[in-house]
């Protein structure tokens, strides 16, 4: 599922073609990064998501020039940068650590990238105060890096990057070192300040949260490959493999054999009225495995049989129940010994639906179903 | 709790045990830098003066043995700081074909005695019909002081964040800038040390320099030839200016590397 960058340009901000990169361990390659074509487009704010050793760190090193290609060319406005010095690149990184220069003051270190580019001391002058403001940080000039909270330090390191007006600004997991109130706050932060100047973002992480929460697009990674790729919606909404609904918030999964199939729909019979309805592209063959996937959010959980039921349907035993101040998680085992995860608003009862040992139906409508890998 | 008191206490006693035994030798020297003795011997205490400070360079060959020693010791620590500067930062920063066989060499330069240093130095000069005096002795020093530096600055090095080179780098330095304007300033505090140590190392050095002196006089050598016929006072105040000019040292260093306080 390839969706378009949002903002058209002549050229992608940055452009992987064909790109391979194995590391040499023991002397045997390692692949890093397997296969990646993707176009990052201009002034968008483009998320890498997976875990840790996924091929996300590896894919932003190589644009930054810290790592190159073992195949394949990484183009940065259309022009090919394989293989050119990191120092000669136009693009800015945010480092998970800050990397700030603890024997410089913050203005120094905001000013290194400009005095490097030999830009007239004025013009430094004028564009470091500017960008001090642009993060919140006006007052602070004279200060040393040790000096400063981690919150401040990471605003440090976010203007030194942004000063020099690059052609994309690099941040790998840079509010991995925060408390979680600060790291929100950052997130707005960012987002701001990213509509602020304009440029394109490319966002390291394995936080999910944070990767919904401030990306125009998002590339699910696992073992070197891109799983997904598409807006925060259709990442969550429509993961296209298992992985992807595994990784990304809490999916259920069912599995089943397709009863029968029309006008665009599957079902999947559990017997005694027990039933998966999912949507699927074109037709699917009567007798075909299928693996569904529902997010917990979409489940309606009753004590009794609901009549006039359209969607799915199923029926099993309430074996937990945890209560999450604004909802209420349920974990319900299925006649056919799957385990299924209700999240249920407490938006109306202070009571409890259901507890422990209860038998419920679960429901859904069709089109909060979704099958992977079809 | 009596008990604890009492553990309290012995710690107490015991300390001021050490702090004696380390100070009371230097206490002696700077004490006797004060005497009026009436013979030859500075040995018993015969009444206080300060002439000793005002005749402190009245003995030639003391002066001129302490003059070759500073400058052996001002070239040793910066011949020796920049060579070691270079290999440490070496050694911490890359992995590179040879650089197990250097550390052991470091290694046995620091740890083999220097007898053996002194005599092979000797035959190696003779040898190569070099001759004797404050070059040999010069490079004689800088051979065996240069792998403390190298040491003090590989261990600064390995803990630096390799990140901010590449920060240097993302920001558009060159791998030369990289180094001056990062590196360097960040390291400088144990290249600094280096020195110190290797300064420190050179000037009271005695076996290696004896061997590599040839008939030149410094100022450990004066002073053991002096031995047999009474040290003059003047050794004392030398000794006493050296010792207060590196506690000067230790303080500002202390001073200057003490955290300033956290705001935040």
């Amino acid at each position: 599922m390839t969706t378009s960058p949002p903002k058209s340009a002549a050229h992608p901000a940055i452009e992987f073609v064909g790109v391979r990169k194995d590391y040499l361990s023991h002397g045997e390659a390692v692949p890093a990064v397997r296969s990646l074509d993707l176009a990052i487009g201009q002034g968008e704010f483009f998320s890498l998501l997976g875990p840790s050793g996924c091929g996300k760190t590896t894919t932003m090193r190589m644009v930054a020039g810290f790592e190159e290609p073992t195949a394949g060319r990484v183009m940065l406005d259309g022009r090919d940068v394989t293989g050119v010095a990191p120092n000669k690149r136009d693009v800015n990184m945010v480092f998970q650590s800050y990397a700030l220069f603890p024997h410089l003051t913050v203005r120094q270190n905001v000013a290194f990238g400009l005095e490097r580019k030999k830009v007239a001391k004025a013009e430094i002058t004028r564009r470091v105060g500017e960008m001090l403001e642009i993060v919140s940080l006006t007052g602070m000039e004279k200060r040393q890096p040790r000096e400063m909270s981690g919150g401040q330090q990471q605003r440090v390191a976010l203007a030194r990057a942004l000063v020099n007006h690059p052609r994309a600004l690099l941040l790998d997991e840079p509010l991995g070192a925060l408390d979680l109130k600060l790291r929100q706050q950052m997130q707005i932060e960012l987002k701001r300040i990213q509509r602020e100047v304009g440029i394109t973002f490319v966002y390291v992480t394995h936080d999910q949260g944070e990767a919904l929460t401030m990306s125009d697009r998002i590339a699910v990674m696992n073992s070197g490959l891109i799983e997904q790729l598409g807006s925060p919606r259709d990442i969550y909404e429509r993961p296209s493999t298992r992985f992807v609904a595994g990784f990304i918030g809490t999916s259920n999964l069912i599995d089943g054999r397709v009863s029968w199939a029309d006008q665009g729909y599957a079902v999947i019979d559990k017997g005694s009225g027990e039933r998966v309805v999912v949507p699927v592209p074109g037709t699917v063959p009567v007798g075909r495995d299928l693996e569904v996937s529902v997010r917990p959010e979409k489940i309606d959980l009753h004590r009794t049989l609901p009549s006039g039921v359209t969607g799915s349907l199923l029926s099993g035993t309430v074996t937990e129940v945890v209560y999450h101040g604004t909802s209420t998680n349920y974990t319900v085992a299925t006649s056919d010994g799957t385990d299924l995860v209700v999240f249920d608003q407490n938006a109306h009862d202070a009571e409890d639906v259901a507890s422990r040992g209860e038998r419920v139906f679960l429901t859904w409508a069709p089109q909060h179903s979704y099958p992977i890998g079809v | 709790m009596r008990l604890r008191i009492g553990g309290d206490r012995l710690l107490h006693v015991y300390t001021w045990i050490l702090i004696a035994w380390l100070v009371l030798p230097i206490a002696v020297m700077i004490l006797f830098g004060f005497n009026d003795p009436q013979g030859r011997y500075n040995q018993t205490w015969q009444g206080f003066t300060l002439k000793w400070y005002g005749e402190v360079f009245a003995l030639e060959a003391l002066t001129d043995a302490l003059v070759v020693s500073l400058l052996v010791a001002v070239a040793t620590a910066l011949i020796a700081g920049a060579l070691g500067t270079g290999i440490g930062y070496a050694l911490g920063r890359w992995q590179f074909r040879g650089a197990g066989a250097l550390n052991l060499l470091m290694f046995a330069a620091i740890a083999s005695p220097e007898l053996v240093m002194g005599s092979s130095l000797l035959s190696l000069f003779v040898s190569l019909g070099a001759p004797l005096g404050p070059v040999s002795i010069t490079i004689a020093h800088v051979m065996f002081s240069v792998s403390f530096v190298a040491v003090v600055v590989r261990a600064r090095v390995v803990t630096l964040d390799r990140s901010l080179e590449e920060a240097a780098a993302d920001l558009g330095a060159s791998g030369w800038t990289t180094f001056w304007k990062v590196i360097f300033p960040i390291i400088l505090p144990a290249i600094l040390s280096g020195v110190m140590l290797a300064f420190a190392l050179s000037i009271d050095d005695f076996v290696i320099t004896n061997f590599t002196a040839g008939t030149t006089q410094t100022f450990p050598l004066w002073i053991w030839g002096s031995t047999r016929v009474g040290l003059p006072p003047q050794v004392n105040v030398m000794g006493t200016m050296i010792f207060a000019g590196g506690v000067l040292l230790a303080v500002l260093s202390n001073v200057r590397s003490r955290p300033r306080r956290k705001t935040a």
